[in-house]
């Protein structure tokens, strides 16, 4: 079994946002960034079969600028086996995105490739399926559960109010969410082994697309509110606002 | 003149409430251009409320008609809305969980980008501008999507469904050979079909102050009292394993914007913030009046949740019952 895993560099979601002085990007000064949460569990899965399996092969792709070198060592710390960085800058127009790592993609032989189903800054939540359609293969998205047999794959992924159940042949594109695993944190010995593990550095560059990004502002702040009392005696009071100023009672 | 697009959603044969939501986003991108709305119902058999959409800015209603449309078919559907693309400038979907799934697979068919959960939409000479909340709601970000169609997705609960008046002409709209690479076999849905946060109108959450698992239950009777809320949770409760994944607002969670988000034993983290600061208004009950939670609410209340929730729960339901 042979899977890849698609890989983002975003900052920690603890990160209180910054607008640059371009008025179009975030201020990265003091910035940490981490591999995209959801990510963690595409990889953690990829990890997982592969053991399960009792061996193949675990390669993960990035797209981004050097720093992202980081972001894949991590990913070889937790114990992929070798990491590609497509070097270059990302895009508004997730499309550009899947197609250079469709590109890249196309003739690596996977049984699975792995996302996480949406990365924590941009929110596009579409790389994924993108990639799977450009290269013509079936795909599931937001994947909480999954079981891989001889060749098929069933999953279920939330949907508003339910849980819906799907199937598809292998090779697939899935899109990893929040509850199909505990991803595992690095090891020492993880960690120095990930120092020699193959990283192959190419340049890639995306087409201009048709999403143009024109600005990013802080959201509109919230005007102050107050507080209505303290304790069970301010409940008369809270819910006579509900009904009178926030007419939502 | 430029049609728009607005693909519907259904379950079991019944629209759901974002169809109506969708069609107001799409009517301010055909009332921009003097264009028309076409509503696209994808669909097995007849679909409850299909007849009706006119009422709410559909000019004409397709309906796709294939036995495969009986569930969600993410093949299925993406060939029937992108075989109509050719004759729309825009196509509005819903950000919810099939319109996340099936958004990006159009606009990979049709080879242009997809504006993922937009707030807010308008037209600037013929080209569509949207508003989406990056970073979790942190940041909104503004794009112009210059390729045709416009594709977008829009968040529940921001575009107010409006009611025209109109009647929509019903049609019927061709279903293209697909291969059905995904086959959804079934929905699991919970023994109570419980509302989702990210389209109630009405979130109640609970955090690390309810001290107990079990006691989610004082959550689980407050939202009960407002009839139409649904009970969400922070992540931290969540990495706790006391409430399930999908009640997660915030970051690593939901983002939701309902008219009333109550917030019950929760601090505030950033990611928490974040995920539900575009509700109409907020409501906080926490015992540490320094919590970041009282710098975003409208309301709050500084006390004990285990005096404080009961007591709100008993005034609600006397208010309701006397309304």
């Amino acid at each position: 079994m042979k899977i890849a895993v698609c890989l983002k560099r975003v900052p920690d979601t603890t990160t209180k946002i910054v607008i640059g002085s371009d008025g179009k990007s975030i201020d990265e000064a003091g910035v940490k960034f981490v591999p995209n949460p959801y990510d963690e569990y595409a990889v953690e899965e990829a990890l997982a079969r592969i053991e399960a399996a009792g061996g193949g092969e675990t390669v993960v792709y990035c797209l981004g600028g050097d720093a992202s070198q980081e972001t894949i060592r991590t990913a070889l710390a937790m114990g992929i086996d070798r990491g590609v960085l497509l070097q270059g800058s990302g895009s508004a127009d997730g499309l550009e995105v899947a197609k250079a790592l469709a590109a890249e993609l196309k003739d690596g032989g996977f049984d699975l490739i792995l996302f996480g189903k949406l990365a924590v800054d941009d929110y596009n939540h579409q790389v994924g399926p993108m990639t799977a359609e450009l290269l013509d293969l079936p795909c599931v998205t937001s994947v909480a559960h999954l079981k891989v047999e001889g060749g098929k794959v069933e999953a279920e992924r939330e949907i508003e109010g339910g849980v819906e159940v799907s199937t598809c042949a292998l090779p697939a594109v899935l899109t990893c969410d929040k509850g199909l695993n505990t991803p595992r944190l690095p090891k020492l010995k993880g960690i120095m082994a990930a120092k020699k593990k193959p990283l192959d550095v190419r340049p890639v560059t995306l087409g201009a697309g048709t999403i143009e990004l024109v600005g990013l502002e802080p959201p509109p702040p919230r005007t102050e509110g107050r507080i209505v009392g303290e304790g069970a005696d301010a409940v008369p009071e809270l819910v006579r606002l509900l009904q009178t100023e926030a007419k939502v009672l | 003149m430029s049609a728009i697009l607005a693909v519907m959603e259904q379950r079991d044969g019944a629209l759901r409430k974002v169809s109506h939501e969708i069609l107001a986003a799409a009517r301010i991108l055909a009332d921009a251009q003097g264009g028309t709305v076409d509503a696209l119902v994808c669909g097995a058999g007849p679909v409850g409320g299909a007849d009706e959409l006119g009422r709410y800015g559909a000019d004409r209603v397709l309906v796709a008609a294939h036995p495969e449309f009986a569930r969600y078919s993410p093949d299925g559907y993406a060939s029937t809305a992108a075989a109509l693309a050719g004759s729309h400038a825009g196509i509005v979907l819903g950000a919810t969980a099939t319109g996340r799934d099936l958004g990006p697979r159009i606009a990979a068919k049709l080879g242009v980008g997809f504006a993922a959960d937009v707030t807010a939409l308008r037209v600037d000479g013929g080209a569509v501008i949207a508003t989406r909340p990056i970073y979790a709601g942190k940041a909104l970000q503004t794009v112009k999507l210059t390729g045709t169609p416009a594709i977008v997705s829009i968040r529940a609960n921001t575009f107010p469904a409006t009611e025209a008046g109109k009647p929509g002409a019903v049609e019927a709209a061709p279903v293209p050979d697909f291969t059905a690479r995904v086959t959804v076999t079934g929905v699991k849905a919970p023994a109570d079909a419980a509302l989702d946060v990210a389209e109630a109108a009405i979130v109640v959450s609970g955090g690390r102050g309810l001290k107990e698992p079990e006691n989610f239950r004082l959550i689980e009777e407050l939202a009960a009292a407002f009839g139409n809320a649904a009970v969400g949770a922070s992540r931290a409760v969540v990495d706790a394993g006391w409430r399930d994944h999908s009640a997660q607002v915030g970051q690593t969670g939901k983002t939701v914007s309902p008219g009333l988000y109550i917030a019950v034993g929760i601090s505030g983290a950033i990611q928490h913030l974040a995920g539900m600061r575009t509700a109409k208004t907020i409501v906080a009950i926490n015992r540490d009046a320094d919590a970041p939670i009282f710098k975003v609410a409208d309301y709050g209340i500084v006390g004990d949740l285990f005096e404080v929730v009961p007591k709100l729960t008993e005034a609600v339901k006397a208010a309701r019952a006397g309304s």
